[in-house]
């Protein structure tokens, strides 16, 4: 069960109309390591993790709709208002004639997600280091988002975000550790 | 199987659980999580015995049978 805060986990303003920021957000919105793949991801693995591990997963699923919610945000008011004709000169003509102006879990490309991008293995090894590698390639992401960005407002968001990856990473890897701490445990039973 | 390369937990058992609970579970932790860089000089198999395990090194090797049952 969740609580609901009707607040953004950190401020989102956006100063102007630019569905072409619009469309490059959307690679974090519903790309293939984007924030939708990493919450789902983790929600899903964390019940077949060690029970100690669990709780990371969680937490971490959990922050991630945050993150998901404020790309939302972007991406409906760098979008809002925009005539058809400003869509299409930002390669969301396609976009517009699919889904007019509502949002939509895709790509910058405009592929559909799709749970191909991620994985539950059972094997609590192979899965966080998938989440560490997810972590890694969204911090990426962001870099290369910002990189083509001149939207000082939204930067700051999207630097908030990316930290977000780096401390997240941290978790899972600390979540190996204590997994390695288990080792030879079974010789006690 | 060598023991060393494997970490257990025991999963919260609730009494309304409908299948026969295990009490352990058991998962890998295999040779490479513990060897950030492989040392220098560490002992080698034989050709033979090498290609058998698909590692020259013994440190590298943890095997892994079905009757494990790794689940």
């Amino acid at each position: 069960m969740w609580v609901y805060e009707k607040k953004l986990l950190y401020p989102v303003e956006v100063k102007e109309c630019n569905p072409k920021l619009a469309r490059y957000i959307a690679e974090q919105y519903g790309g293939a390591d984007g924030e939708l793949a990493a919450a789902l991801r983790y929600m899903n693995q964390r019940y077949t993790v060690p029970d100690k591990v669990i709780g990371v997963l969680n937490d971490i699923a959990t922050e991630e709709f945050s993150h998901l919610e404020m790309l939302a945000t972007m991406i409906y008011k760098l979008t809002k208002d925009a005539t058809p004709e400003q869509l299409e000169e930002a390669g969301l003509g396609p976009h517009y004639v699919n889904h007019g102006h509502a949002l939509f879990y895709e790509n910058a490309s405009g592929v559909p997600f799709t749970t191909t991008y991620i994985q539950a293995k059972g094997d609590p090894i192979a899965d966080l280091y998938e989440d560490i590698a997810a972590e890694e390639k969204a911090r990426a992401t962001y870099q290369w988002i910002i990189d083509v960005s001149d939207d000082a407002w939204i930067n700051d968001s999207l630097k908030f975000l990316r930290e977000r990856e780096n401390v997240h990473s941290l978790r899972f890897r600390e979540a190996v550790e204590i997994l390695k701490d288990e080792r030879d445990r079974k010789k006690i039973f | 199987m060598d023991d060393t390369f494997r970490g257990s937990y025991e999963p919260y058992i609730s009494p309304c659980d409908p299948c026969p609970p295990v009490l352990v579970k058991t998962f890998s932790l295999p040779p490479q999580l513990f060897m950030n860089f492989q040392p220098a000089s560490l002992p080698q198999f034989s050709p033979a015995e090498a290609l058998q395990h698909g590692s020259l090194w013994p440190a590298l090797v943890d095997g892994y049978s079905k009757r494990e049952g790794i689940s």
